[in-house]
């Protein structure tokens, strides 16, 4: 056995992991607070790249510095992204709030085809080279050689917006109200919660988390195209399920074990089947343990 | 008053999409020359759109509530449908549409024929999808997979066995039926949202089985050179093959209207609509609920594995390429659009959806940009669908006041 090979893979496994699950806390909190897979989730991580390519590149040719360059196309990037998942939640779910949960599933698939055209055809159909935005730091030199900056960088993103979103929900008066949301609508209203702001506020937070996971990965991979948020979408859509929905820890848990076994398995078997595998993998974990790693078990009451 | 507010509500969601779309739609980077495009005509575009929409999406809000409250359309259409049902009306429109059918590919030309093919392929798909969603009110997104299965099943029976559209079209919906077990056995017991995602995944590992295992399916490359169907070792030429195939698929169309039709009101079908409104009341009155789902996800896969059999036929060849999850979301539309348990909505919904980008080639790159919005705005404004599917409801009539002896 290779122990260079297997510690390649592990890191990759991490950094795959890692980006999975700055998608997947999102997906994971907008589950949690109105029980809807939001199919367009990985829509915004791609707009989030693609607003953050267009911004750098606008500010590139202008003639800013390359510090400013990135800092303003992360903000811009967020900004945006957070836009659009307020306006793609008031358009296409708030008016399904009470509808059968089959509408609003149908309405979210058929938002996620609409963004995708848009940026299709707003944009272009082509690859395009994504800007590394990430700067190969000078601390980080003598570790080079095992793990890029780049990486490095996703990685403590990652662990710091877990960090910041389980304070947030735990120990803030939003994240209590989201708690309260979640639990049941309509008695937080009548606590005096402004469920709808809760719910934007949501989507908002979870939007912002996707931008930020879209332009880590495209500066990594280096391009980007209108096709890139939908797969990545729904492998962490499995790697919420894994850790279980609605659990942020658990979805972070989910994505590194999601990484990892992709990883290993394209390592040591095939790269050929790598999605299948990913898929694979979500059948198994919902027939054998569907409320995921950490995740509670259901009880229905009638 | 009211109209200032309208305006000035129309106005602010007019600006609010011009900001939003600003950096997609006016930027365009070209990252090779180092140029910047700015199109600001789109801005423009966009606001003058949006001012539009804005005022339309308040008013179709308006009247879907002011529906809700007084009902007042379904009274309307309960009467058209009624007036429909009456002998002297329906039987001369059934002939007409008979006619119509049967004549249409000598009176139209061999491309026209050729899309109407097309177009009633994704009938037989959308009926087929229909059982599955509009009966059982499963959301299958990975139906294309079943398509795909009759498909190959065609291809690579033929190629190996050399076996022919008429014995493999029975086979193949039996291929979609298995697989459709198969695939519904496991997962038909996970909640509503799980089974999206996990036929949705189901449908995504067919497609790659079907890409990466060159051995089995030939890859990317696909199969080319399947025989279209022989009518009793006539040569045909080729104009007489699309109206012979159109004829073919004219009565697979009309056999799965005929099995839906009877088992709507049968006791399965009735089973299936009450599921789909509480499972736990169904499984209280002992319906057991995942052999009646799984009957729901193997028949809607049978007509799927057909379809399948008649597309590799017409196409003469099948690549993985045609069988991606858009597809899925496509025969998805027109059952959304048509109306979900609805037959003749599914018919329409599917017809309009592939003819018209068929004859607006304009603008048919907007095709999924439009399929998109279409199910969004369906759900909604007219969850029902174009043509609502009507409950069978009993009326106790009332026969006076019964006198106590």
């Amino acid at each position: 056995m290779d122990f260079e090979f297997f510690f390649k893979l592990f890191l990759g496994g991490l950094t795959r992991g890692s980006i999975y699950a700055l998608i997947a806390l999102g997906y994971t909190m907008v589950y949690g607070i109105i029980e809807l897979i939001n199919f367009a989730h990985g829509e915004i991580y791609m707009i989030g790249a693609f607003t953050a390519l267009i911004i750098s590149t606008v500010l590139t040719m202008l003639g800013f510095p390359a510090l400013a360059v990135t800092l303003i196309a992360v903000a811009a990037a967020v900004f945006y992204a957070c836009c659009y998942g307020y306006t793609i939640e008031k358009i296409a779910y708030k008016p399904l709030r009470t509808a059968p949960r089959l509408s609003a599933l149908i309405s979210a698939i058929g938002m996620s085809l609409f963004l995708q055209n848009y940026v299709l055809l707003a944009q272009t159909s082509d690859f395009l080279p994504f800007p590394s935005l990430i700067p190969d730091f000078e601390f980080w030199e003598p570790y080079a050689h095992i793990m890029s900056a780049a990486e490095f960088t996703i990685i403590i993103t990652t662990v710091l917006v877990m960090v910041g979103l389980t304070f947030l929900i735990k120990f803030t008066q939003i994240g209590k109200a989201m708690r309260a949301t979640s639990q049941d609508k309509t008695m937080a209203m009548l606590l005096g919660i402004n469920v709808n702001r809760v719910i934007s506020f949501t989507f908002i937070i979870g939007s912002g988390t996707a931008a930020i996971g879209g332009m880590l990965i495209a500066s990594h991979i280096g391009q980007i195209n209108f096709y890139m948020g939908f797969i990545a979408g729904i492998k962490a859509f499995v790697a919420a399920v894994l850790g279980g929905i609605g659990n942020i820890p658990g979805a972070v848990l989910g994505s590194l074990v999601l990484g990892w076994t992709e990883s290993f398995f394209t390592g040591y078997i095939s790269s050929d089947y790598e999605d299948v595998f990913a898929f694979l993998f979500l059948v198994l974990i919902l027939i054998f343990r569907p409320s995921g790693i950490l995740g509670r078990a259901e009880t229905k009451k009638v | 008053m009211n109209l200032l507010q309208e305006l000035k509500q129309s106005t602010i969601a007019a600006v609010w999409f011009m900001f939003l779309t600003f950096p997609l739609m006016v930027i365009k980077v070209n990252t090779v020359t180092k140029t910047i495009e700015w199109r600001w005509w789109n801005m423009a575009f966009i606001g003058i759109a949006f001012f539009f929409f804005s005022a339309l999406w308040r008013f179709m809000h308006r009247r879907k509530e002011k529906n809700t409250e007084t009902r007042s359309q379904d009274k309307k259409t309960t009467a058209i449908r009624r007036r429909l049902a009456e002998r002297r009306f329906f039987v001369p429109i059934i002939v007409l549409l008979i006619i119509a059918t049967l004549a249409f590919p000598h009176t139209f030309s061999l491309y026209q024929t050729n899309i109407m093919i097309s177009a009633l392929i994704y009938v037989m798909l959308g009926l087929g999808l229909n059982i599955v969603i509009g009966l059982a009110g499963l959301l299958d997104l990975g139906y294309v997979a079943f398509f795909a299965s009759g498909a190959y099943a065609y291809a690579l029976l033929n190629l190996h066995f050399g076996m022919s559209f008429w014995m493999v079209l029975p086979l193949g919906g039996l291929i979609g039926a298995i697989m459709g077990v198969i695939l519904g056995y496991p997962v038909l017991r996970l909640r509503g949202d799980y089974l999206a995602i996990v036929t949705l995944g189901f449908g995504e590992i067919i497609r790659l089985v079907l890409e990466n295992w060159n051995a089995f399916s030939k890859g990317p490359s696909g199969i080319a050179n399947i025989p279209k169907p022989g009518l009793f070792g006539f040569d045909l030429t080729l104009q007489q093959h699309s109206v012979y195939l159109y004829y073919i698929i004219i009565a697979l169309v009309i056999f799965t209207i005929f099995v839906i039709n009877r088992l709507q009101d049968s006791r399965i079908g009735r089973a299936w609509i009450a599921l789909k409104d509480d499972e736990i009341a169904c499984q209280a009155m002992g319906i057991d609920k995942a052999g009646t789902k799984l009957r729901a996800f193997a028949l809607g896969a049978t007509w799927a594995g057909m379809a399948g059999v008649v597309f590799a036929a017409k196409t003469t060849f099948v690549n993985p390429a045609s069988f991606t999850i858009w597809e899925s979301v496509i025969i998805l539309c027109t059952v959304v659009l048509g109306g979900m348990g609805s037959i003749a909505g599914v018919i329409c919904g599917a017809l309009m959806l592939i003819l018209l980008p068929e004859y607006l080639r304009a603008v048919s790159e907007y095709r999924m940009l439009v399929f998109g919005a279409v199910l969004v705005l369906m759900m909604v404004f007219k969850p029902g669908g174009l043509i609502e599917n009507v409950r069978k409801t009993y009326h106790y009539k009332e026969h006076g006041p019964t006198t106590a002896e």
